[in-house]
């Protein structure tokens, strides 16, 4: 892993098919810190997160990692920085789960040494529990498996800064709270971590910061406690919540009455 | 269509698993080097005019410089080899190589088993290419007029299906599956215009063309193919592993720090070399593309390192017996080689598919 230096999108806009997508959004990932993006359907969590990957142009505003513009970066100069974690994770061809999770060390391919390949698969296996997966073909697995082979496949890529899209949609609940804690332990480590969560009490619970997302506009960035009111909720999401403290950690129930 | 390994051959613990998957991509290469060397052995030996396996080795280690008793004495032998059988063989060689690791390098940027060169326009455009200068007469280049024009044909077709479905500096892979189709049919239409224009001796000579066929391969012919079979070959083997990482998709790819859109058009091209170069001098051979990556994988598992090495192998065997066959099964005859390919592919991809079924429990 090399020090990781921040990434930085300054006014980011995205406009598709004349609709504008991602209106002037401008927020910095920090180095040590999880970030939870969260918001409606379609208020344009995805497409911040190709943007903050380098994959998508933003048609106004420039993303930076450290001092360079990130899209004038390599493939492969990206692929050392970030790793990222899609929602669609299909594969084409029925590979078996080690070879998948292998795949992740191929930015490193003549860089690392096989024991530090070795090392990285290894911790990726155990902090994703599928050790007794390997010999499987990926397509024989079911959708949470895939979810969590997919995810060793992204930790093994050993990144300074690691984006992941809903990495808990497919997962029980038990699993739901491995990843989180994996996240965590990432940024604990020096990380940078953005995590797309639909789960508020989740992303309360683990993230460091919270940035809410509206009709592709930053509605409120921050701490859980500032940035989870029901005041905010019932505006961006119109749904009308409490707020209940849960060891510390806010949790949101909808009023259901 | 995915095809799932029997449990019981995946089945040991993940220390074990790398060192066994190279041990069987040994054994597979092992093996089709063997049987490729006997396929074309036994090539050599069959013919009008009979020649013994002892008269082919010793003409060969003569060639090289190593006098021995087992050369022929008759030059009429020695000709039969060296100008009519060994040229057919290395051509039927290079050919299935260049045939089968294109269809594999096919199947790898599209993500899909059941891709193959014909579907971005190489074999109709090759084919109207020939076809032109079948009925115009064209021999400004000699006797290889035919053979550049269905090369030009075919890479042509190629650049403009690939050309026309590019949009926004991005390429889909359905619209450029369907861009294929309109260009296949609109070098079907031109290939029946030309049929219906052409003269009696134009008209079969178009039909056996596209029947395929290694008749009368020339040595020149067969080298140039066979340094074309060869550099594809490196360069599919060089990329190998960013197909791999193409198959977790176009966008974990990218990711992973694979430029798609550069593989992708490089890709392309190379296909369109290797069946251009392929289908120029012996015309359409059907199903070698398709069927021998997939057993390949089915054998040896997805990794496109030791299915492209595989698929060189697998191709060559293939078209050797096939050729084999097309000359000897008929006294006299030359059958079209392209019906004998998938007479041959056709049974044993179906028993290797039902077999695979009942190993997986179904068409997994």
């Amino acid at each position: 892993m090399i020090a990781t230096p921040s990434l930085r999108a300054d006014r980011v806009s995205v406009d598709t098919g004349g609709r504008t997508i991602l209106d002037d959004v401008t927020f910095e990932v920090v180095p040590g810190a999880l970030l939870a993006l969260v918001g409606p359907n379609g208020a344009g969590k995805s497409t911040l997160l190709g943007v903050l990957a380098g994959e998508l142009a933003p048609s106004r505003g420039t993303v930076r990692l450290g001092e360079r513009r990130l899209r004038e970066l390599r493939h492969l100069e990206r692929s050392r920085a970030r790793a990222v974690l899609t929602q669609e994770n299909a594969v084409s061809f029925p590979f078996s789960v080690r070879d998948v999770v292998e795949m992740g060390r191929a930015p490193w391919a003549r860089l690392a040494s096989l024991a530090e390949d070795e090392a990285a698969i290894d911790a990726a296996i155990d902090a994703t529990d599928i050790r007794h997966l390997l010999t499987r073909t990926y397509p024989s697995l079911s959708g949470g498996e895939r979810a969590r082979v997919s995810l060793a496949r992204v930790l093994v890529q050993d990144t300074p800064i690691v984006l992941l899209d809903e990495p808990t949609a497919a997962l029980d609940l038990g699993h739901q709270e491995d990843v989180m804690r994996v996240a965590r332990r990432l940024a604990r480590a020096g990380r940078a971590v953005v995590v797309v969560l639909h789960d508020l009490s989740l992303a309360a619970a683990y993230a460091d910061r919270i940035a809410l997302l509206a009709d592709g506009r930053l509605a409120a960035i921050g701490a859980p406690d500032a940035v989870l009111t029901p005041e905010l909720i019932a505006r961006v999401y119109r749904v009308d919540v409490d707020i209940v403290r849960h060891e510390g950690a806010p949790l949101v129930v909808p009023r259901r009455a | 269509m995915t095809v799932t390994r029997a449990p019981a051959e995946t089945a040991g613990i993940a220390a074990e698993q790398r060192p066994s998957s190279t041990r069987r991509t040994a054994v597979l290469v092992v093996a089709l080097a063997g049987a490729l060397v006997a396929a074309m052995l036994v090539s050599a030996i069959i013919g009008q005019v009979p020649i013994s396996p002892a008269e082919v080795v010793g003409s060969i280690l003569k060639a090289v410089g190593i006098p021995n008793a087992w050369a022929p004495e008759d030059p009429i032998t020695e000709a039969a080899l060296w100008i009519v059988r060994f040229p057919r063989v290395l051509m039927a060689v290079v050919v299935g190589a260049a045939l089968a690791v294109a269809g594999a390098v096919m199947q790898a940027i599209f993500g899909n088993p059941l891709a193959e060169p014909g579907v971005v326009g190489v074999s109709s455009g090759a084919a109207l290419g020939a076809a032109l200068a079948i009925v115009l007469g064209i021999t400004a280049l000699g006797s290889w007029s035919t053979a550049v024009l269905a090369f030009t044909g075919g890479f042509g077709a190629v650049l403009l299906v690939y050309l026309v479905s590019r949009s926004r500096g991005r390429t889909e892979v359905v619209t450029l599956i369907l861009t294929g189709i309109a260009v296949n049919a609109f070098g079907g239409a031109g290939i029946a215009f030309l049929l219906f224009a052409a003269d009696k001796a134009s008209r079969e000579q178009i039909v056996f063309w596209q029947l395929g066929s290694l008749n009368g391969s020339l040595g020149s012919e067969a080298g140039l193919v066979a340094i074309v079979a060869v550099l594809g070959s490196a360069v599919a083997w060089r990329l190998a592993p960013r197909y791999d990482l193409l198959a977790l998709g176009e966008r974990n790819a990218r990711h992973l720090g694979v430029n798609v859109e550069a593989l992708r058009v490089g890709s392309i091209v190379l296909v369109a070399v290797l069946t251009g170069a392929a289908v120029a001098f012996c015309g359409i051979i059907a199903f070698v593309g398709l069927v021998v990556p997939h057993i390949i994988r089915m054998v040896n598992g997805p990794r496109h390192r030791p299915l492209i090495l595989g698929s060189a192998l697998g191709g060559a065997v293939l078209v050797v017996i096939a050729d084999l066959l097309a000359r000897t099964l008929v006294w006299g005859a030359d059958l079209p080689i392209g019906m004998l390919t998938s007479l041959i592919g056709g049974p044993f991809f179906f028993t290797l598919l039902v077999r695979q079924r009942r190993a997986s429990g179904g068409w997994a």
